[in-house]
């Protein structure tokens, strides 16, 4: 599989690799003498510019799938190329750099640390990447323009809504310009408009070439993706695009707060 | 819809290279790992301040550990130093090549009721000890204790009778006048060689130059023929500035009446000789005095340069003593600062899982909480290098002790904290680095 990527006899030039590559892959948690298998050979490929949603019920192996995505965990067997790159066969530093500079997360729970401010948490993935100050500092203000909360760079996170701590979290991803964007239920703890807000902007990242993969048990969520993947018993059951995905409206008349912000940023 | 217009959103979401990139690992290592290094311990340094702060009584509390730690090193080295400038200014009186010989027994040796209770030695025997080999200068010595009177002063003292050599023996160097001579010895003439202490309390106030004054002692008049350079205060009690000579003929004729004699000193021609001199002495008296078994001696004799390595021994364990008192509070800090930090990784689990998930590195983690740990310990032992010299300071003037801070010592304490801090840090931050990412993560 790797030769079929590196040797394509096309004058030297590589054709583009899918974000996303995945052969076989399982996942094994040992509990004592019983081994519990969580991924039981997962096969997928992520185009560059795809927005998949992957839904599955609890033990489903969706949560297990998107930690070895973000590359927080290694396989048991199988390969998985991001972008190309090995990175089931990494060592932990690897990785690191990888998480850092290929991947970028949203949590359920924002996971913003609450003493620093929304531009400081937006500047810390950059600070692993070893950039100066002042050139974090330019890109974190970007990544928050991006996101509608400019204005908000120096509030802390317990100063702004859950919707936008949320969009700062989506800043922070989005600062190290990755590959993979990754969203582990992103509006799992915001009520439906908010949801729809940041479901909005993932539309609209990913109308810009960024990749998305969704993690949600949401029906409705995963409507607005383009491809949605279903997990069953650590296996895919069920891979079928969406050809005509919801998109995500912002009703103004209930969601001031975002136009709001949108008259200052823009 | 239009949720991102910017500047940034073409530079943030430019795709990257249409191409295969090159591992990222591989890519220009060097000058990657060099800044990332950098601007982590930066930035490691100001999480780790950030942290400080927001826990602020906890952080005191912490460091409270290494503050008293480092105070109490501090004190103690100055307490011990102090003590042993006072104990050596006391054996500076303290002549190395001296030999005490008192009447009595050795058990009670210098706790002994004072010269009277028990009276063997004569001026016989201080004479014949004179005469041994390797022995410099000799005196009897007979200590009474006078009313010292001039004009409207008074003042007690202690009176002793010597022989002239007794000025060499004591290594006293006169102020101003003369020591009494081997003349006035034989011809047993009423002169005295005043201390520096009887000087102050009889002359100084009345501006009077001491020197050819009458004094009375008891009942007899004295003609003041010198004054002693001070030696010293050295305590309370322990003052020899606070002394009369006077000839021991005269002061066993007119002060005292007894045959008998306090004690006799002497001294040895060089250190060597010293412990010779000693055994020569103890079996000239003991033929003398009749005695055929040691045990039985009626006399004790002190070397004074045993006295000085005895109490030179005491007080450098005096000196171990207070600084392994010191160094178990610094490990004990030490520990309060494992224990703090151990609570903090816990309670910072997300946080840690937050920071390896966007491409902390193991090694950037551990950073973060050994500075932290480092900061908390430096930090207390800069509070308590300027509360250890206070402290010292304090106990110092209350205790009259010379107050002497070593830098070294300083160093040392300074040193060990910020060592404790890294040793005792070092476990929590690595169990901080360890974690796993998924489970951190998913902790309240």
């Amino acid at each position: 599989m790797q030769h079929d990527l590196q040797s394509n006899g096309l004058n030297g030039k590589r054709p583009i690799p899918p974000v996303i590559r995945v052969e076989q892959l399982t996942k094994n948690y040992y509990m004592g003498r019983t081994v519990v298998a969580a991924l039981r050979g997962v096969n997928l490929q992520v185009q560059r510019g795809e927005f998949v949603a992957l839904m599955g019920p609890s033990g489903s192996g969706k949560s297990t799938f998107m930690n070895l995505l973000g590359c927080l965990d290694r396989p048991t067997s199988g390969v998985y190329l991001l972008d190309g790159l090995p990175v089931s066969k990494m060592n932990a530093n690897q990785l690191a750099d990888i998480r850092n500079q290929k991947i970028g997360f949203v949590f359920q729970s924002f996971n913003l640390l609450s003493w620093m401010t929304a531009l400081d948490n937006v500047e810390l993935p950059l600070v692993y990447s070893g950039l100066s100050r002042a050139e974090r500092q330019r890109k974190a203000q970007l990544a928050l323009s991006i996101v509608g909360l400019k204005s908000r760079a120096h509030h802390r996170p317990v100063e702004l809504s859950g919707g936008q701590q949320q969009r700062v979290a989506i800043a922070r991803a989005l600062v190290t310009s990755p590959s993979l964007f990754l969203a582990d239920e992103p509006t799992g703890n915001l009520d439906s408009q908010t949801s729809m807000q940041i479901i909005a902007i993932l539309q609209e990242l990913n109308a810009r070439g960024l990749t998305v993969v969704l993690v949600t048990h949401e029906p409705d969520i995963a409507a607005y993706a383009k491809r949605q993947v279903k997990f069953r018993d650590g296996r895919v059951l069920e891979d079928m695009p969406n050809p005509l995905p919801i998109v995500a409206r912002l009703n103004f008349g209930h969601s001031a707060q975002l136009s709001e912000e949108k008259q200052v940023t823009l | 819809m239009n949720t991102i217009k910017d500047e940034g959103e073409r530079e943030l979401l430019q795709d990257p290279p249409r191409h295969a990139s090159k591992p990222i690992a591989r890519r220009k290592p060097q000058k990657y790992r060099r800044a990332r290094g950098f601007q982590g311990l930066y930035q490691s340094t100001g999480s780790a301040l950030q942290a400080l702060r927001s826990n602020k009584l906890r952080s005191l509390l912490t460091s409270l550990g290494i503050i008293i730690g480092v105070g109490a090193v501090i004190i103690m080295i100055a307490i011990s130093e102090g003590n042993t400038a006072t104990i050596n200014q006391r054996l500076s009186t303290l002549n190395p090549l001296q030999l005490t010989i008192r009447s009595g027994s050795t058990s009670t040796g210098g706790v002994r009721g004072g010269t009277g209770t028990l009276q063997t030695l004569t001026q016989a025997d201080a004479d014949a000890l004179g005469q041994m080999k390797n022995v410099t200068a000799v005196s009897p010595t007979l200590n009474t204790n006078g009313q010292i009177v001039f004009s409207s002063q008074n003042w007690q003292s202690s009176v002793q009778g010597v022989y002239p050599s007794y000025q060499q023996i004591g290594s006293w160097q006169m102020q101003e006048g003369n020591f009494f001579t081997q003349a006035d010895e034989q011809s047993g003439a009423t002169v005295a060689v005043l201390g520096q202490t009887v000087v102050d309390n009889l002359f100084t106030p009345l501006g009077i130059d001491p020197i050819g004054q009458q004094i009375r002692i008891g009942n007899v008049t004295f003609t003041v023929v010198g004054t002693l350079t001070s030696k010293g205060s050295t305590g309370p009690g322990t003052n020899a500035d606070d002394v009369v000579y006077v000839p021991f003929s005269t002061a066993q004729q007119r002060l005292s009446g007894s045959q008998y004699v306090s004690s006799i000193v002497l001294t040895a021609d060089n250190s060597s000789d010293v412990n010779s001199v000693q055994s020569a002495a103890q079996a000239l008296l003991e033929q003398r005095h009749n005695i055929s078994n040691p045990a039985n001696d009626d006399f004790t004799i002190q070397n004074a340069s045993q006295v000085l390595s005895t109490v030179q021994a005491t007080a450098q364990s005096l000196t171990i003593l207070l600084v392994g008192v010191a160094a178990v509070s610094l490990i004990v800090g030490g520990i309060g600062i494992m224990n703090i930090m151990l609570v903090s990784v816990t309670e910072r689990t997300r946080e840690i899982g937050i920071r390896i998930a966007i491409g902390a590195r193991q090694r950037d983690v551990l950073a973060q909480f050994l500075i932290e740990a480092f900061v908390l310990s430096v930090l207390g032992g800069i509070v308590g290098l300027i509360i250890g010299p206070i402290g010292a300071f304090a106990i110092a003037t209350t205790n009259k002790f010379p107050f002497v801070i070593d830098p070294v010592s300083i160093l040392i304490a300074f040193g060990v904290s910020a060592l404790v801090g890294v040793v005792f840090g070092f476990y929590p931050a690595q169990r901080a680095a360890r974690m796993d990412p998924i489970v951190a993560l998913r902790t309240d």
